[in-house]
């Protein structure tokens, strides 16, 4: 045991910080995109069927063949992380778009009414009344998210795109649990931890208890 | 006096040109309460929508303050009708003082002010600012909840003043108390008000005049004394339906005698 780890502790830790690189980027992408546009499909209902249909599809795609779809594209040029990067970004779009419009339609109607009638503007609207009010589902959504990004991403190893996924194919190419292991084992901790500090974040985001004069 | 706002032949219709509210015409006078009378269906929430402008007019105009309101600008016509609805809206996620001057946070009042102007509005509508200032809305009572909306209308000292059935929700002793209150802020302060309810007590004790609405269409104006003795159908339907409650007890005990 010892011994395995002296051997490969090194490269466990490169493949650790290579699978955190390709979830986050690819997360970060995600939220840029999905966010924003969960928010533009609640001004817009007729756009919100068709496009949630469309993440839907992206979503089925089995994830092997997601990497082999995108591996001949032209213009995503010879980087093999960025092919992960993209395919993962295709996954996390649903959870976190489904939830952003689904958290912002779910406010009770009252309340959006009120702040259209007492004059907020629909920045303001945004900002301080349907953002916060929806934010633990979005948070709900990013982890969702989150997580499925750090189980996906092991198989970015199959186009070379790096991550603990790498162990995990040398090891079953060579027929060594230990490898196999050496890469799932911290694969499930990080979505452990992904999940448990999303989880915690989320519940901070509940309305927190007044301070000062409550303003 | 010049009417506060007047509605001038207006009509609104949905999609599907089903008429909601049928060519009404009206004027609110200055700092006087009008009641919108009606059973539920309507339009008298229809009616209140178009004069904070949340509902467009199919036809017809909407003067406030003698300007076409289609002219003026929304947000600022918006922050210058206090709004109280019936389950009081309050942000959820707002303390019960902010929910009172947000309306000054989204004109970009200083802090300061705000919280004097919030402290001093709650105070106004019978609520402690010391104990319920930092509270959130799930922590109050109905009628507290109802109490804070009515402190956050009039946050920006508006002139008009826009309620949809505020005490619909309340039991009966809570909303006396709150139209009790009601009726003193407004002695005090001098509101235009527009009054949307179902209850004619209500409306008697609130209102300088009473308007009644049925499918959308304007059936009666009158001051309240004259709404009681009037001859309309309509009314008069209305107004038997208020007594209702005053002869029973001697018919229950006629009946009781009967069965004995």
């Amino acid at each position: 045991m010892t011994a395995f780890l002296s051997q490969y502790g090194a490269s466990i830790a490169t493949l650790t910080m290579e699978h955190l690189w390709l979830t986050g980027a690819a997360m970060l992408f995600a939220t840029c995109i999905a966010v924003p546009a969960g928010i533009g499909l609640t001004r817009s209902q007729r756009l919100a069927k068709p496009v949630m249909a469309v993440a839907n599809v992206l979503q089925t795609i089995p994830s092997l063949a997601m990497f082999g779809f995108l591996l001949p594209l032209p213009w995503i040029g010879d980087r093999a992380a960025r092919i992960a990067i993209m395919a993962l970004i295709a996954y996390a779009l649903l959870p976190i778009l489904r939830n952003t419009y689904a958290g912002i339609r779910g406010i009770d109607r009252s309340v959006i009414e009120v702040s259209r009638a007492i004059g907020l503007t629909d920045m303001q609207r945004l900002i301080k009344i349907e953002l916060p009010l929806a934010a633990p589902f979005i948070l709900a959504g990013l982890r969702t998210a989150t997580v499925t990004c750090i189980g996906v991403a092991t198989i970015a190893a199959a186009v070379g795109a790096g991550g603990l996924g790498e162990l995990i194919f040398r090891g079953v190419a060579s027929v060594d649990n230990r490898l196999v292991l050496a890469g799932a084992v911290p694969a499930a901790a990080l979505a452990l931890l992904a999940d448990g500090a999303l989880g915690l974040l989320e519940r901070r985001l509940k309305p927190p208890a007044a301070e000062g004069t409550g303003l | 006096m010049s009417a506060a706002i007047e509605l001038k032949r207006l009509c609104v219709a949905t999609r599907d040109h089903r008429l909601l509210l049928d060519n009404i015409s009206l004027a609110l006078e200055r700092e006087t309460t009008t009641a919108i009378l009606g059973r539920s269906g309507s339009g008298k929430t229809t009616l209140l929508r178009t004069v904070n402008c949340t509902v467009e007019p199919t036809s017809g105009e909407v003067v406030v303050n003698g300007a076409d309101a289609r002219q003026l600008d929304l947000i600022t016509l918006r922050r210058g009708m206090g709004y109280v609805i019936q389950e009081a809206g309050l942000f959820p996620h707002f303390t019960v003082a902010r929910n009172v001057a947000i309306v000054l946070e989204a004109m970009g009042r200083p802090l300061r002010e705000r919280e004097m102007r919030s402290a001093e509005l709650l105070a106004s509508v019978g609520l402690d600012p010391a104990v319920f200032a930092r509270r959130y809305p799930h922590q109050l009572s109905g009628g507290q909840r109802q109490r804070v909306s009515v402190a956050r209308a009039l946050a920006a000292d508006p002139g008009i003043l826009l309620m949809d059935e505020p005490f619909g929700a309340l039991d009966p002793l809570t909303r006396a108390e709150m139209q009790d209150m009601l009726r003193v802020l407004l002695a005090r302060l001098g509101k235009t008000v527009l009054l949307v309810t179902h209850d004619l007590d209500e409306a008697l004790y609130l209102a300088d005049r009473i308007v009644l609405i049925d499918q959308g269409k304007l059936i009666a104006d009158l001051a309240p004394d004259s709404f009681m003795q009037s001859q309309r159908p309509e009314v008069q339907a209305y107004v038997r339906a208020y007594r209702r409650g005053e002869p029973r007890t001697s018919n229950v005990a006629a009946s009781q005698e009967g069965h004995g």
